[in-house]
């Protein structure tokens, strides 16, 4: 049946398809796990107006569905999923798809440039730490990186603002950008990043720790290996030693280590988008589950499942690609 | 001296140190070695010698400081090596000294092609053009005889055999025509019929290149095939050298003598057992096939017959040796036999009773009967218990008394000729031959009537590995055990064996009586096998000396 497919295309359509089951489980059980939680929208929409009626209330339970049995709404609610209808928020008046699409940007802003820096900080210092291993500068790197992963990302968060927004005055206190400025152009460009350097720092700086230590131990056993040796043996400077014989090998446990913190870099964001008010995924989130938004809340953990689940996949994509022995067909 | 042309390597006195706290201030002490052009001269020594270390001091490659050359002079062509700067020894390494390691597996990088690491050597160390270069690597696999070239340029080092790989690695290391050709115990890792392709074409291509080589070894029928001259290393200290007929036939210094006397012989042992004994194991149709690794949706996946239909009987105080090379299917048969592993079609039959259809209680109550001993003595002890522990485990498990039980593990300490003062430490404070003892002890503290041995003497040194043996011979004749002998060494096969199954392929392919079948292989798959062993036409001297 897949005769003519290149095989990455045949492997990549595989993982999809695996992918499939993944999020309905998740859909369901979160569907299940937020009606078993007291209250509901119309608890919520009643306790807003100060009270109303039994009558009136049973009026709007019937009006949203919510007098039926649990299953018929699970289906209605799948059902409604699989055309990416989300259905109303009560809370925004507005669908639930246009409130997310708002939010997702600054997210995905904000978590791009924190694994990026995170990533690439981590494994420079990382593959420096191993290489002058047990020296000062080893010392060095690998006290810092325990300090930044012991740091909690709150309270990084409030000691930055404390310095460079309330002491220092050089960054935004919060927000995405200068409300009331009205920038365009480059100047609304940098706007966004003085408004994102904080919390990008607060959140990368503890999976910057992360990917420091797996790469330097990664680096260290790799250097010992017997290839490495050969290499040297045939006459290669320590550069060309590092790039093309540690390097490429040491890398892979550490992009599985990317692909499966993906999820937690996603989880981390509510915190430090709440507390610098930036107006994504995250912070909506909090808001949904205090305010009983149960719409927009599902929104969110369905599109965050598809993210995760699509960075998953393109991890896997990614490491067949960088390790030779991982066989596609 | 002058007029001669240079040795291409002359170690003089050389000295290298180890750091405080090893086993002995001087890795190598006053090391005096002499390779002229055109020669083999083999370094041999058992493991902990010195003589790896020997050749990271020619190569500079040495894990200084912590181990450093602290004397004597390394002269290449004439020249000296020590004191030459890293630039300088990085432009003789790879062009006119190269390096053939032992692991094919693991000295290629497993992220580049092979046409790209051998054209890395080029890249390095010639001005050569990408086209000139690929024609010279792909000229160097043709010279190496790996059949398609082009398509071996492309592949991944996983992609391809062992024995390819070390093809690979010599093309690799010869590919600029080196003066000096270090080559580190270069056929270890691999089978017996390979190893003879690959001992050979080293002899080809020096021979045509002229080149010196310095073969690192610790196989004395490896020796007989290629040295032309031999020097014997013994705890970093130079003990005996000379020519090969010299050092092989008439060793003079009582280490040497030693070690060639451990050298099993290829005569087999005259039999001994009456054939009427009672059968104490029988397999019976054994089937066993792999299923290849694959996932959800996965389609079809891809089946490896390890074993197919094969069936032996093991007659009691008999040794049933099963021979092969790597993927042979021998290991799957040892482990059928005792179910650790569950096998798809067959019987076992353990003294009258069906192994593999033994419910789990049954089987628990099976397993006193037969126990394994294991090939890494390293790993097969769990290093967190103390070795009285070990050995009573199994019949505390069964229900004896741990008091009594441990009282037992040391009498047993005591049959495999080891201390009970043993008993109360741990794996690690042993050598490898001591613990494969205490695997042994461990084996025979239930009392089993079969064990099964599955490469038990592989991982150990020549003189430990005749040591080893004789105790499972002697312990066989004591208390009347059988053995199933899993073995790659048609050495060690035909010193212990009554008979032997030769294996290819998850089949049989000839059974009969060891002396026999040595004498007279009639498949010729066991003709070429018997026929590739190392040194097969050099027949060790009887010494006399008492390797124990």
């Amino acid at each position: 049946m897949t005769l003519h497919m290149p095989p990455i295309l045949v492997y990549a359509l595989r993982r999809l398809a695996q992918a499939i089951p993944v999020v309905i489980l998740i859909m369901i059980g979160t569907f299940l796990l937020l009606k078993l939680a007291p209250g509901d929208t119309v608890d919520a929409l009643v306790g807003d107006m100060g009270g109303a009626d039994a009558a009136f209330i049973a009026r709007l339970r019937a009006e949203y569905g919510l007098d039926q049995p649990i299953w018929v709404q699970l289906w209605r609610y799948m059902v409604k999923l699989a055309s990416f209808d989300f259905g109303w928020s009560f809370v925004y008046e507005q669908p639930v798809s246009t409130v997310l699409m708002e939010r997702l940007g600054t997210t995905l802003m904000l978590m791009a440039a924190s694994l990026s820096i995170a990533f690439t900080a981590g494994i420079a210092l990382g593959a420096i730490a191993a290489r002058r291993a047990y020296s000062a500068t080893d010392n060095l790197i690998s006290v810092l990186g325990l300090v930044f992963y012991a740091t909690p990302s709150f309270f990084l968060s409030l000691m930055l603002m404390l310095v460079f927004s309330v002491k220092l005055g050089w960054l935004p206190v919060g927000g995405i950008k200068t409300i009331a400025a009205f920038y365009t152009g480059w100047d609304h460009v940098w706007d966004v990043i003085r408004h994102l350097i904080m919390p990008t720092a607060a959140l990368s700086l503890i999976y910057l720790a992360f990917y420091l230590r797996l790469m330097r131990a990664s680096v260290m056993e790799v250097a010992d290996l017997d290839y490495v040796r050969t290499a040297r043996a045939k006459g290669a400077k320590e550069g060309r030693l590092m790039i093309h014989h540690i390097m490429r090998n040491a890398l892979l446990p550490v992009i599985t280590l990317l692909g499966l913190q993906f999820s937690t870099v996603l989880g981390g964001s509510i915190v430090v988008e709440t507390i610098f008010t930036l107006p994504g995924l995250g912070q909506l989130a909090y808001q949904s589950v205090v305010q009983r938004d149960m719409n927009t809340l599902m929104g969110i953990i369905f599109l965050c499942a598809i993210i995760v689940v699509v960075v998953n996949f393109l991890t896997d994509l990614l490491y067949a690609r960088l390790d030779s022995r991982i066989e596609l067909a | 001296m002058t007029k001669t042309p240079p040795p291409v390597l002359e170690l003089c006195n050389l000295e290298i140190s180890l750091p405080k706290g090893a086993d002995r201030p001087y890795a190598l002490e006053g090391l005096d070695l002499i390779i002229e052009p055109g020669e083999i001269v083999c370094l041999v020594g058992e493991s902990g010698s010195g003589k790896s270390l020997c050749a990271g001091a020619i190569m500079g490659l040495l894990p200084e400081p912590h181990v450093r050359v602290t004397g004597g002079a390394i002269r290449f062509l004439g020249e000296e090596l020590r004191g030459k700067t890293d630039a300088e020894m990085r432009n003789l390494r790879g062009a006119d000294i190269s390096m053939i390691f032992q692991e094919p597996m693991t000295a290629l990088n497993p992220q580049k092609t092979v046409g790209w690491q051998i054209d890395e050597v080029l890249r390095l160390h010639t001005k050569l053009g990408k086209a000139d270069r690929k024609a010279r690597a792909i000229e160097m696999l043709e010279r190496v005889h790996i059949t398609d070239p082009a398509s071996a340029y492309n592949a991944y080092p996983h992609q391809i055999s062992g024995g390819q790989r070390q093809r690979v690695m010599i093309a690799m290391s010869l590919v600029l025509s080196p003066k000096l050709i270090i080559a580190d115990e270069p056929t270890t890792a691999l089978d017996v019929t390979t190893q003879l392709q690959i001992l050979k074409l080293i002899r080809e291509l020096q021979e045509e290149e002229g080149a010196g080589v310095l073969f690192i070894t610790h196989d004395f029928g490896v020796v007989a095939e290629i040295a032309d001259k031999v020097a014997v290393l013994c705890r970093g200290e130079l003990v005996e050298s000379g020519t090969t007929d010299q050092v092989l036939n008439h060793p003079q210094h009582p280490y040497t003598r030693a070690l060639i006397g451990a050298v099993p012989a290829l005569t087999p042992p005259p039999l001994k057992i009456a054939s009427d004994a009672p059968v104490v194991l029988k397999g019976t149709g054994l089937k066993k096939t792999f299923a290849a690794r694959g996932g959800m949706f996965a389609g079809k996946r891809k089946a490896v017959t390890a074993v197919k239909d094969l069936s032996f009987e093991l007659r009691q105080g008999e040794t049933l040796g099963v021979v092969g090379e790597s993927g042979s299917g021998k290991t799957t048969v040892s482990r059928i036999v005792t179910r650790l592993l569950e096998c798809d079609q067959g019987s076992v039959e353990l003294d009258g009773s069906d192994l593999l259809a033994a419910t789990p209680k049954e089987l628990r109550a099976l397993r006193q009967h037969i126990q394994m001993v294991f090939q890494d003595p390293m790993a097969s002890l769990n290093p967190r218990k103390r070795v009285v522990d070990l050995i009573a485990q199994g019949p505390i498990v069964h229900g004896t008394d741990p008091a009594q039980a441990r009282e037992e593990a040391k009498k047993l300490l005591e049959l495999v000729e080891l201390s009970p003062a043993a008993a109360n430490r741990f794996p690690h404070e042993f050598s490898g031959g001591q613990r494969q003892r205490i695997g042994i002890a461990r084996a025979l503290a239930l009392e089993p009537k079969v064990i099964v041995a599955d490469e038990p003497v592989s991982a150990l040194d020549v003189s430990v590995q005749a040591q080893v043996l004789k105790l499972l011979a002697d312990l066989r004749d004591r208390l009347n055990l059988s053995l199933l002998f899993v073995t790659h060494d048609l050495r060690v096969a035909a010193q212990l064996c009554d008979r032997v199954i030769v294996m290819q392929k998850g089949e049989i392919v000839e059974t009969g009586l060891t002396a026999e079948v040595f004498a007279n292989p009639q498949h010729p798959y066991t003709q070429n096998l018997l026929s590739s062993i190392p040194g097969r036409d050099w027949t060790p001297p009887s010494l006399h000396v008492d390797v124990a």
